[in-house]
């Protein structure tokens, strides 16, 4: 193995362990804040590239109707609980109509704009909104009457999310695979390395979203009340911060930072309904490098498992996700073994 | 207890019978899945229902059965009888790894860690050319009984049936045991268990390994059974699909296992064929059922299906066998007057926050000392420093004679220190005795083997006749068989102290054992107190209740801001102007 192969190595490990960080991130992100361990974020993964997929082919993608019917649901869902509470129609309706209006908008939008096949940027840009719609929705959906059942409760939920978005993913998206086209046709030759326009822009973006992300915790009040709920969600709580707006809104960042990284990976590889999984699964061994609980340390752990996953698959390209995911033990141990994480009743 | 054994054997022996009825070949196949499925949730149950930990990686410890098996007896010409220890070893093995390094840590790791062994496991399967990639291993021989080929039909039905009963009935008999109990007891954090000295850790890992084991032969049965095998049923789908099945039946019930195994077998039968009907394609649709009934369940039945046939079902009660046990042995107390405990200058900081500052008082055998002051004080503090349950800044704790900070709180507890809780910490499922016999736990010694096969039924006898004895001593003896989760808060902490005393101990320590009682539990308490002391127990008292300690303490410790304000008898503290400041403030 001499340089050249070492730095190309590197290059495509660092690339994929961009996208890894954001969702390494986004794995903390929503653990922090809620508990919740959120297997499903690769789902918005896919999801994120298979809708892309779709509107350039100039049909309506199936998650447009998959969102009008989670809407349908949260909003039923919001609206009888309303009605439990308060006895009270109008404000019952109201808050159901609150939860359906963005998701409904952003359907109608889709619909009208997938025939008319805008450029790809646009195209894009509609993609991610349709896939971040999905984040509180889930949230309501699924954990938001759970929000202080243990974690391992949250966390079977978490399976049962995977598997009905798995399945939702095969029924609206089909069993074939699809690529997308690069946002930026760029071949650079430095040296040895072949520097695609894609690459750039998964780095830029990734940097830039961290950059954001950091940005919203330390200087935003929005931000700093999901701090605070990840601290302690009573406290926060009595502070008039709702643990159930601050939960959507950390589910509407996962599902973007999922959706994002399915349109940077998009272009790389062939996507299909259930790639989602792995992918996402990959950001997970970042965030448990970081102990579910350092943003930097995510970052530095998902461009860690993105070199071992390159260097893996040059060397043993079978083996390749044996190493990845074996990889956990060794990190697991070495967490244990530097110790601080014996916390009691959660 | 032999009429029960009589109607439990009545039971299983009508099961396997099942295969000498005229059913359909098909049922009996689909039995047999149920069978194979049912030992690998009943593993579950007693990971996640009882214990609380999870494991997403099961199906790939019936992999690691299976691919054993397979291999050994293709390979080598071993018998199956054979290579179901060899899989045993390699699944025990791996569980070790895998438990010995996630279990140390919170929850959530286990169930992490399971999820990327199941994924690399599957990985290694397929990739593998010794276990024929993705192909997998064909023409595995099948089981022979005394030379009998048993088959795929009713005579593996039998095998397989009694395996799962025989692993349900050593289950039932584990959880009502010593070691059980201590089981039990690891689902509410391990702070009560390490108090009563249960190594919380080591019964983790055996849990682990118990149920990875019965994983382990359920894949055993499955090679034998399909005689081929491929990686595709140990994925992480199937892991996902065996909690799944458990929490579907009840995943805090033995028999929720098999519940589960069977509605979720019928169920993915009947949506297999009519879901792809009703959508127009083919494709594994069900699992979009599974998902949102996964939610539903833990949303609306997190017990389980099994939880509302259990709740029409009569309870039985626990026949007491144990008048003529002989009683267990007792540790040598102290003399009257001799030290029991010295602390010396002990220190706390919580960063830079000096939580106690070099507080010094001693426990002479016989007293009852009192450790009071103002909220946040530092008594709970002392309290947990003396225990064992926070680690010391500096400073020296002395209990007769040794040094015990440093150590941690269980081996406190077996030097005869024995604690309750400010928030009573208990198992609200079981009884009352059950709990108290907690208590006893280091005064046993059987394990789980000697559970499941019931040969410790001398010492069960020993461990009950113990807890009656310290519920009546302490006049809780009408609620022996009541279940702790139904008593009033006046009950459930004189159940705590009654669990304490079980232990044998030298030294009791009550974190505020009047707490939310009312006026004449109170006086019952105090009534208990001095009761105990005239029997020569001594105890450390931390209390907000002036008047319960001015009644019953020798000797009072009085802390403000983590420094010891002053000490001395009851009259003096009262007469002490500096503990009045402290308690109702200064004129100025």
């Amino acid at each position: 193995m001499d340089s050249t192969i070492v730095s190309i190595l590197l290059l495509d490990g660092l690339t994929n362990g961009a996208v890894y960080a954001l969702l390494g991130l986004a794995t903390v992100l929503v653990f922090t804040v809620t508990r919740v361990i959120f297997i499903p974020q690769g789902e918005f993964v896919a999801y994120g590239a298979l809708t892309l997929a779709v509107m350039q082919t100039g049909k309506v993608p199936g998650t447009v109707w998959l969102l009008l019917c989670m809407a349908v649901v949260a909003a039923s869902m919001e609206a009888v609980s309303r009605w439990q509470h308060h006895r009270n129609l109008v404000a019952a309706l109201q808050s159901a109509f609150k939860v359906l209006v963005l998701p409904a908008a952003i359907a109608l939008v889709s619909v009208w704009a997938a025939p008319q096949m805008f450029p790809l940027e646009v195209q894009a840009i509609l993609s991610a909104a349709i896939v971040t719609a999905f984040g509180p929705l889930v949230y309501r959906v699924a954990y938001q009457s759970l929000e202080d059942a243990t974690p391992l409760v949250l966390l079977i939920v978490s399976v049962g999310v995977h598997f009905a978005m798995t399945g939702l993913g095969l029924l609206f998206f089909g069993a074939e695979g699809f690529r997308n086209p690069p946002f930026w046709e760029l071949r650079l030759a430095v040296g040895p390395l072949n520097i695609t326009g894609q690459a750039i822009i998964t780095f830029i973006c990734s940097l830039a979203l961290i950059v954001l992300l950091w940005l919203f915790f330390e200087r935003s009040l929005m931000g700093k009340a999901l701090r605070a709920t990840a601290v302690n969600r009573l406290g926060a709580r009595l502070m008039g911060i709702s643990s159930h707006s601050s939960g959507q809104l950390a589910f509407a960042m996962a599902a973007l930072i999922g959706a994002l990284s399915g349109l940077l990976i998009g272009p790389s590889t062939t996507v299909f309904y259930d790639s989602g999984f792995l992918i996402g699964l990959k950001g997970f061994v970042a965030a448990v490098v970081a102990g579910l609980s350092s943003y930097p340390g995510a970052m530095v752990g998902a461009l860690f498992v993105g070199i071992v996953e390159s260097f893996g698959s040059f060397w043993a390209s079978a083996f390749k996700e044996v190493i990845v995911f074996t990889l956990i033990l060794p990190i697991l141990l070495w967490r244990s073994l530097q110790g601080g994480h014996s916390d009691e009743e959660h | 207890m032999s009429k029960q054994a009589l109607i439990w054997g009545a039971q299983g022996a009508a099961v396997l019978a099942l295969a000498a009825l005229p059913l359909p070949d098909f049922w009996i196949t689909q039995l047999n899945y149920i069978g194979l499925y049912s030992l690998t949730c009943l593993g579950l149950v007693l990971l996640t229902g009882v214990a609380g930990l999870t494991s997403f990686g099961q199906a790939a410890f019936v992999g690691i059965g299976a691919y054993a098996s397979g291999w050994f007896t293709l390979n080598m010409g071993l018998s199956p009888w054979l290579t179901l220890f060899i899989g045993l070893a390699f699944t025990t093995a791996s569980a070790l790894l895998v438990g010995g390094i996630t279990l140390r840590m919170s929850g959530h790791y286990l169930p992490l860690a399971t999820i990327a062994w199941a994924l690399s496991l599957y990985y290694l399967m397929g990739n593998l050319d010794m276990l024929g990639k993705y192909d997998g291993l064909l023409g595995l021989p099948g089981l022979n009984v005394l030379g009998w080929d048993i088959g795929q039909g009713r005579g593996f039905f039998v095998l397989t049936w009694a395996m799962v009963l025989a692993a349900a009935a050593g289950l039932l008999f584990l959880l009502d045991s010593r070691a059980g109990r201590a089981m039990r007891s690891l689902r509410n954090g391990k702070l009560m268990a390490e108090a009563m000295g249960v190594n919380t850790l080591r019964y983790k890992i055996i849990i682990f390994v118990i149920a990875a084991q019965l994983a382990s032969v359920s894949g055993w049965l499955f090679a034998h059974f399909q005689r081929s095998i491929n990686p595709s049923p140990f994925g992480l789908k199937m892991g996902i699909e065996y909690l799944f099945m458990s929490v579907v039946g009840g995943i805090g019930h033995v028999w929720g296992a098999l519940t589960g195994a069977i509605l979720t077998k019928l169920m993915e039968d009947q949506l297999q064929v009519l879901l792809p009907k009703l959508i127009g394609t083919s494709g594994s649709y069900e699992v979009i059922v599974f998902g949102i009934v996964l939610v539903m369940m833990l949303k609306f039945l997190p017990d389980g299906i099994w939880s509302m046939v259990q709740r029409k079902l009569p309870r039985p009660q626990r026949v007491a066998d144990w008048g003529q046990a002989p009683a267990l042995a007792e540790r040598s107390k102290p003399a009257k007057g001799e030290l029991v405990l010295d602390v010396k200058a002990i220190r706390k900081q919580f960063g830079g926050l000096t939580a106690v500052n070099n507080i010094s008082f001693q426990i002479n055998a016989g007293q009852i000392v009192g450790l009071i002051g103002p909220n946040g004080a530092g008594k709970s503090t002392t309290f947990n420093l003396i225990t064992g349950v926070l680690g010391l800044t500096s400073g020296d704790v002395v209990f007769r004679g040794d040094v015990v900070s440093g150590k941690p709180s269980r081996e406190i507890a077996q030097r005869g220190m024995s604690r309750t809780f400010q928030h009573v910490k208990m198992i609200p499922d079981m009884t009352v005795l059950e709990n108290v016999a907690l208590g006893a736990h280091l005064r046993g010694s059987k394990g789980v083997v000697s559970a499941m096969t019931r040969t410790n039924q001398m010492e069960e006898r020993q461990l009950f006749k113990e807890a009656q004895k310290q519920l009546e001593r302490i006049g809780m003896g009408q609620y022996l068989h009541e279940q702790a989760g139904n008593l009033a808060m006046g009950p459930q902490r004189l159940m705590e102290i009654a669990r304490a005393l079980c232990s044998d101990p030298a030294l009791l320590l009550l974190d505020e054992p009047a707490a939310g009682l009312r006026h004449k539990e109170k006086q019952s308490l105090g009534n208990v107190l001095r009761q105990l002391q005239a029997e020569g127990v001594s105890i450390l008292l931390v209390e907000h209740d002036m008047e319960l300690v001015m009644d019953v303490c020798d000797h009072l410790v009085v802390m403000e801001f983590g420094t010891l304000l002053t000490q001395g008898t009851p009259e003096q503290i009262q007469q002490d102007p500096k503990v009045r400041a402290a308690y109702l403030g200064t004129e100025h």
